[in-house]
């Protein structure tokens, strides 16, 4: 939207029906940018506009991908762009971004949750002992790895909702308390194998390439028609909806990405030449398949819009009659779920649980991934989404990094600096939204 | 002239040992606006949120449409079609119209789906009824409104819901000249789309303008419900500051007592 002055209420000329170059029939009210008279052209540069208004979207992380893919190209030519580090990219970037999807309901409240990582840990912890100490299957193990990161969830948030502590105090107590129930599970400098098939399989298997171009080219298909149906709809009842051909150019390159996503994977990767690697790795699937669920449920529920409203104006909710305390609760048992679910893709692809598992940098990632993407850390603004597109940007860093064989301090000093960066971008853009009110 | 469509009598509030409505009286009519006028504390405010069922009065009776009923809570009133535009709007500024307008009463399909279709289609409609003409698409995060804007939508939001009285607290305190004449066109168009409307001002200008009664609050107590008509700019203010004026408002004697 462009900047509106105080005096667009008052029907200064560009407000009027009257006065905008398109004018409605009198009958349809002043809302003259809601029918589609916008041209690609007029999309482009509303959204220019948008960016220019502090609401930066993705872009800041898609540029950062971009920028990154070409340094490390640059830096690292015969290793960085092989297939095989393009595989391992996904599937390292499958667990940062599982983690910082679940970190988004808990964001958009304003709210923070510091014992992600470490409760990831545990719950793979818990879920690694099942099957390694008293024998039990892997979708036992999955069910209790869950039902531990729900767990852990739920008592955070009654803590937070019901007691009213900060949840940057409840969680830095879980951050350090939970590290020591892993630590009593597993024993000091233990570690707990994972060798069950399944739970391996996750990251280090990939789906047979055929099958995995069809089950892509399918997902596209229905995403591309449910679009173009919405579209329709919305135009037969003239209602606000983006230009057609801004669709399509959305629409292609979602299909470009993907495409060539799957072309890349498709290759054989195996560096020796006995034997074959190829196909897009089950992880990436895992994340494809939770990305929809969650869009879906903070995008086209009542639930997820209470939970942006939370975010925007928690009083405003609380009058509107949402249960604020209640939804609050559900946000850290997603996080948390969501974390057993990172700390078992963890698991699968290190093969193993520590009692450093989830801790270290895991869940700065994670934030940092979710930030990178768009979420805002004041609340209110952002889209599961944002978790993905961050965790690749975070994936890059930390896997380019590792190829340049930098000492260890640097890693960690580049790491911060990203986060604060990112940071920052959401600190000024928000300033410069309510500046201009967008 | 009709009967009330909503009626309180002899409502009294206490907060702890502070007694701030007295055996008020108060009536709301079908396609007229009651300007709620009084000084700061006099209790409209309270007064306001008791009919909201926000607080619960300690005395009183509550007649709608003639027939006691019984608010014990904001659910009660919002059956009643009582709908309230608070001083501080209680607007999301990261949802857009559509989606404040629906806030917490969303349209659903298919058990869990938003239906966004029919909310849009519906609150434009009710924008359009209101002859809302100055809003460039309802599709535009609130906080891109102006003030006059963001209370537009506020009090659309409760025309939507089919409500019958709408309690506005002091829609118009923090808006310019253009704004404020904007929101008090569309406060007229409420009323005369039949609704009970009550307006809380401190511009005298504006309540004599717009509205068709007036009931005057002094420290808790009803001082006067007269015609707007039959009354003028100076005798409200004295109604105001001292609770009586000539023959009509409070006994002396009782005015000095509860100051
Ligand atoms: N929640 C409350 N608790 C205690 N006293 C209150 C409360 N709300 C209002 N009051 C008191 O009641 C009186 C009337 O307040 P209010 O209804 O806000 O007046 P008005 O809206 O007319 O300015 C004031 O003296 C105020 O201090
Ligand atoms: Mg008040």
């Amino acid at each position: 939207m462009t900047t509106h002055s105080e005096d667009s209420a008052t029907g200064t000329p560009t407000d009027s029906p009257a006065g905008t170059p398109a004018a409605p029939p009198p009958d349809a009210g002043g809302f003259s940018n809601d029918a589609s008279s916008n041209t690609l052209g007029e999309a482009f540069k509303a959204y220019v506009d948008r960016i220019r208004g502090g609401d930066m979207g993705a872009l800041p992380a898609v540029l950062g991908l971009v920028v990154l893919f070409i340094v490390f190209s640059v830096l690292r030519p015969d290793t960085f762009t092989s297939n095989l580090n393009i595989a391992n990219l996904f599937v390292q970037a499958s667990a940062i971004s599982v983690l910082a999807m679940g970190l988004i309901p808990v964001l958009l409240l304003g709210d923070i949750d510091l014992s992600a990582g470490v409760t990831g840990g545990m719950a793979a912890g818990f879920a690694a002992v099942s099957i390694d100490r008293h024998g039990q299957s892997w979708p036992v193990a999955v069910i209790i790895g869950l039902a531990v990161g729900a767990l852990v969830g739920l008592v955070i948030g009654t803590l937070v909702a019901k007691l009213g502590i900060p949840a940057f105090v409840v969680t830095l107590a879980f951050f350090l308390g939970l590290q020591g129930v892993t630590l009593k599970l597993i024993g000091l400098g233990g570690t707990i194998p994972v060798r069950d098939d399944f739970l391996r399989g996750i990251t280090i298997k990939s789906m047979p390439v055929t099958m995995g171009w069809i089950v892509v080219i399918v997902l596209l298909a229905i995403y591309g028609g449910l679009l173009f149906w919405r579209q329709r709809q919305l135009a037969a009842k003239d209602l606000h909806r983006p230009p057609n051909s801004l669709l399509l150019v959305k629409f292609a390159a979602l299909c470009v990405i993907l495409l060539g996503m799957t072309a890349v994977l498709s290759q054989n990767r195996s560096r020796v030449p006995t034997f074959v690697i190829q196909g897009i790795p089950y992880a990436v699937f895992l994340v494809g398949a939770l990305l929809i669920f969650w869009s879906f449920v903070f995008g086209r529920t009542p639930y997820g819009r209470h939970m942006y409203a939370i975010g925007g104006n928690t009083e405003a909710a609380r009058r509107a009659g949402i249960s604020v305390d209640r939804l609050r609760i559900s946000a850290f048992v997603i996080a948390s779920s969501m974390a057993a679910t990172s700390g078992i893709i963890s698991a699968s692809y290190t093969g193993k649980v520590s009692p450093a598992s989830g801790a270290g940098n895991a869940l700065l990632y994670a934030v940092g991934a979710a930030v990178i993407g768009g979420t805002s850390l004041f609340g209110g603004k952002g889209l599961i989404r944002d978790g993905v597109i961050g965790g690749l940007v975070i994936a890059t860093i930390d896997n380019g990094l590792g190829l340049l064989n930098q000492a260890a301090y640097i890693n960690y000093i580049i790491t911060g600096s990203v986060l604060l960066l990112a940071a920052s971008v959401d600190a000024i853009s928000r300033r410069r939204r309510s500046a201009t009110g967008t | 002239m009709s009967e009330p469509l909503f009626e309180l009598r002899g409502v009294d509030k206490s907060f702890g040992a502070v007694q701030v409505l007295h055996g008020v009286d108060f009536k709301v009519y079908p396609g007229q606006v009651t300007a709620l006028v009084g000084d700061n504390g006099a209790g409209k405010s309270t007064l306001v949120k008791t009919m909201a069922g926000i607080y619960r009065a300690d005395a009183g009776e509550f007649l709608f449409e003639g027939k006691p009923v019984h608010i014990n809570g904001p659910k009660d009133s919002a059956a009643l079609g009582i709908e309230v535009v608070y001083q501080d709007l209680a607007l999301c500024d990261n949802l857009d119209i559509v989606q404040n307008m629906f806030l917490g009463r969303e349209t659903v399909t298919g058990g869990v789906l938003l239906d966004e279709l029919t909310m849009e289609d519906r609150a434009r409609s009710t924008l359009t009824s209101l002859s809302v003409r100055t809003v460039k698409s309802v599709r535009q995060s609130v906080a891109s409104l102006s003030g006059g804007q963001r209370q537009t939508v506020a009090i659309a939001k409760a025309v939507l819901w089919n409500s019958r009285v709408v309690l506005l607290d002091e829609p118009t305190a923090a808006l310019g000249v253009a704004q404020t004449r904007q929101v008090l066109d569309l406060v007229r168009r409420l009323a005369d789309q039949g609704l009970g409307v009550v307006l809380i001002s401190h511009n005298m200008v504006d309540v004599l303008e717009v509205s068709d009664r007036i009931t005057a609050l002094f420290l808790g107590r009803v001082a006067a419900d007269i015609k707007a008509s039959d009354t003028n700019h100076s005798q409200i203010v004295e109604l105001i500051t001292a609770g009586r004026s000539g023959d009509i408002g409070i006994p002396a004697a009782t005015a000095a007592k509860s100051a």
